[in-house]
């Protein structure tokens, strides 16, 4: 299995074009793109963000996945209500991808349920917001949340039952916060959509509403991560070793609390930029909270936002308690990434997957000296591809007015800059970058490929040129990949592994790689149809070029 | 059996004239079953002699699975079978929906099965075919033809050029046929000239011209049909014709439906003749 340097990258997207319809192959030509980065760092445009052409196999998910299952999916206290059949609900129930941990026995935690109002095609005729009403009684009575969180379905937007009016008759008469979810599954390109209408309700329903102001020195939240298979647990850990206090998760291992009182916090630190910089961006102008851009995937990436965090809140104590944190962590990580490294230097590694993973996970490939040769997102737009500073320039579609985008103003009372315009000056002069993202393919090398919604055909055809050591992606994707004998990391959850995040994280992940790619078990497995004397089934194209 | 379907604009007079035409075919010995596809569920009226019927739907809700073809058919005027769909309340629900699911339990139930012996079912549509559930009875296999009632109003006119769009699709897929338009008058001037005009530009007949009578409202009031009700009055008459014209219709056509500006000049040529 030797790597192919050699191949050209536009001659291996002439390929991938050549299957495709004329009109289709303009299309991806746009979204299928060889990184040439120059000295600026400016890169390529990609086309991102749009519709995927009916009838490719996309890894796109819907809007109500987005909503439900990814950004609330991780809320342990809130009581997740889907209105809609009962599929809906139970498949965006991600058991394996959500965990949390609540402070006490006594604390709420509905994760281990499914709530759904069960629809039925009575509902769908005479109309389903009664049985939701009465499902949200049924939830209070038995469950007695602080909050619900009421979910439409395609048929509830079809029908068009009113959720938020059922939503704010029932806080009324139950006395607790009940707020609704415009989050049809047809609504958007992607589950991105979904991300943004999430967002936004819990900034216009619960952010801000908390009353308890920080007590705590160097109180920030974490944006943009999601607990996959358990990393906001080793995060959290990690932070409260540098003595840096988490006021609130958006959403991994989080609690209606924190959300309530997200705007107390004197940082906003953004992981997943696709999925929540607008929110940063609100909490910003509403409270004046500053954001960075971190990373805690990958040891130098975790060690570059931990400085960067101290950095900011410009104390000594603080800056030496997280280098002595570093220093300890970075003695064993070093140690393996040696190790390691020895079997793993220069093996190619390929990434489709999420709207910031395909970019963070490199990190951790790097360290080991693996190269990623294609990487792309399954619903990021433009700016996560090529960075902030191409925003002026995208082009606002159809598709992205159809989801509410809020205009926040400074709140009379709460509203308070945590840093003067001086500091920030300051603090920029030193090195410290506000709301900023440089984007994916800045920092990768020139002549890989950046493919944006890759479809099945496509991963197929790249596995099969560059025939890469592992391929990482989700969990729909993963069989089609083992299919081909190469190595598949599901990166949606990680499966029965990880956590892979900050130090320990990536130790974890050095070692998960090292044992996929260095195994032998692919080579020697001899798939039936590979089998001398086994009778071949053999077709060709109806329509071929 | 023949299934024939009405459409029409809103409130111009399916209901009515599908009834009184349905009580002059019984009058003429045959049977037939008048399905209301309208959430108001006042399409058999007259055959029952008042809003009487549970509905197919309602049934369904409240019995569930168990239905039997008699829980939601009543026998109305001259042994006609009468059925309504239902549907939810104004502005909530889907009554295309209820539409659908009502049609098919009457199908697995059997009601338009020969063991019935109908000569005739009619189904009485709401407005016009402003989504999938109200194109039901045109689909596959339901009704074969079609009836829209219409006055020399422009926007009758209007509704009844956008309907044979509908049919046209659905005669490109399946057997549906247009058998022509009814006019029920609005003593608009001209009238049945310029309705016979627009028929024979959609390439198909105006099968009977209804004049306005005020018994049709008498017998209305009365919750009859006029041929119930009086069936010595001239309208009686008029609506036993149009039962003889569709009876013996033999012209089934794929509509050619008017482009707009050629509508619009059909009332203009119409109209100013007028003046």
């Amino acid at each position: 299995m030797s790597p192919r340097k050699e191949i050209d990258a536009n001659e291996i997207k002439e390929q991938l074009l050549k299957g495709y319809p004329s009109k289709v192959a303009r299309k991806r030509s746009q979204q299928i793109v060889v990184n040439a980065k120059d000295e600026a760092l400016n890169v390529p445009e990609i086309k991102a963000n749009t519709r995927t052409t009916p009838g490719i196999i996309t890894q796109r998910g819907c809007t109500y996945a987005g909503c439900k299952g990814v950004v609330l999916g991780p809320t342990r206290d809130i009581l997740n209500l889907t209105h809609g059949p009962i599929g809906c609900g139970f498949y965006s129930w991600l058991t394996r991808r959500n965990q949390t941990r609540p402070v006490s026995d006594e604390d709420h935690n509905f994760m281990t349920y499914c709530f759904s109002t069960d629809m039925q095609e009575n509902e769908i005729i005479f109309g389903g917001e009664k049985k939701l009403a009465e499902a949200i009684r049924e939830a209070h009575r038995v469950f007695k949340p602080k909050a619900i969180g009421v979910f439409a379905t395609c048929p509830v937007g079809l029908i068009g039952d009113d959720i938020h009016t059922v939503a704010k008759q029932m806080s009324e008469e139950l006395g607790i916060n009940v707020f609704g979810f415009s989050c049809e599954g047809y609504k958007g390109v992607s589950q991105s959509a979904g991300h943004h209408i999430a967002n936004n309700q819990l900034f216009k329903h619960v952010i801000g509403r908390g009353e308890k102001p920080s007590e705590e020195k160097f109180r920030i939240n974490l944006l943009g991560e999601y607990n996959i298979g358990g990393d906001a647990f080793i995060i959290d850990d990690l932070l409260k070793r540098c003595g840096i206090h988490l006021g609130a998760t958006f959403s991994g291992n989080s609690s209606y609390e924190g959300f309530e009182n997200a705007h107390h916090s004197d940082l906003n630190c953004v992981m997943c930029h696709r999925s929540i910089n607008y929110v940063a961006d609100m909490i910003e102008e509403k409270y004046g909270v500053p954001w960075i851009k971190v990373n805690f995937i990958g040891a130098e990436a975790t060690a570059k936002s931990l400085r960067k965090i101290a950095q900011y809140f410009e104390d000594e104590a603080l800056t030496k308690r997280v280098e002595e944190v570093i220093a300890e962590e970075m003695e064993a990580v070093e140690a393996v990434q040696r190790e390691i490294r020895a079997r793993c230097e220069g093996k190619l590694a390929m990434l489709f997957v999420g709207g910031s993973r395909a970019h963070h996970y490199q990190e951790l490939f790097n360290e080991i000296g693996m190269k990623t040769i294609a990487a792309g997102y399954e619903f990021a737009h433009r700016d996560d591809y090529e960075g902030r500073k191409v925003l002026p320039t995208i082009k606002i579609d159809a598709d992205s007015r159809n989801i509410e985008e809020l205009t926040v103003t400074a709140d009379p009372k709460e509203y308070r800059p945590r840093k003067t315009e001086e500091q920030i000056e300051a603090l920029e002069a030193s090195g410290l970058e506000f709301k900023g993202y440089e984007g994916m393919m800045p920092t990768m090398e020139n002549g890989t490929l950046v493919v944006d919604d890759i479809s099945q055909y496509e991963s197929e055809k790249l596995i099969e040129i560059f025939k890469p050591a592992i391929f990482c992606a989700g969990i729909k994707e993963k069989y089609a990949v083992q299919k081909t004998g190469t190595p598949m990391l599901q990166l949606h959850s990680y499966d029965y592994g990880g956590p892979f995040a900050a130090f320990q994280g990536a130790l974890t992940f050095y070692r998960t790689v090292d044992r996929m790619i260095s195994a032998r078990i692919w080579s020697q497995i001899k798939p039936p149809w590979k089998m001398a004397g086994q009778p071949t089934l053999e077709a060709e194209f109806v329509h071929a070029e | 059996m023949r299934k024939v379907a009405i459409y029409g604009k809103g409130g111009i007079g399916k209901s009515t004239t599908t009834q009184n035409t349905v009580a002059a075919l019984v009058e003429m010995g045959k049977k037939v079953m008048v399905v209301g596809c309208d959430p108001k569920a006042d399409s058999t009226r007259l055959m029952l002699g008042g809003l009487a019927q549970e509905t197919v739907l309602d049934t369904l809700r409240e019995e569930g699975e168990d239905v039997e073809l008699e829980d939601i058919r009543r026998e109305g005027f001259g042994g006609t079978l009468c059925v309504e769909s239902g549907g939810p309340e104004p502005g909530v629900g889907c009554a295309g929906r209820g539409i659908i699911t009502s049609i098919n339990l009457l199908e697995q139930l059997g009601a338009y099965t020969e063991g019935q012996q109908l000569d005739y079912a009619f189904y009485d549509v709401l407005g016009d075919v402003v989504c999938g559930g109200f194109a039901m009875p045109i689909r596959e296999g339901k009704a074969q033809e079609i009836y829209i009632v219409c006055s020399g109003e422009m926007m009758a006119m209007y509704a009844a050029n956008n309907i044979c769009k509908g049919i046209m699709k659905f005669a490109e897929a399946g057997g549906v046929r247009l058998g022509g338009l009814i006019c029920n008058s609005r003593n608009v001037d001209n009238e049945k000239e310029m309705i016979e005009a627009f028929a024979a530009r959609l390439g198909t007949q105006m099968v009977h011209f209804l004049p306005r009578d005020n018994d049709v409202q008498r017998a209305e009031i009365n919750k009859k049909t006029v041929i119930e009700w009086n069936p010595e009055v001239p309208q009686a008459d008029e609506y036993r014709t149009l039962a003889r014209n569709i009876d013996e219709n033999e012209m089934f056509v794929v509509p050619k439906p008017l482009q707009i500006p050629e509508l619009e000049s059909l009332l203009l040529d119409f109209g100013l003749l007028a003046a």
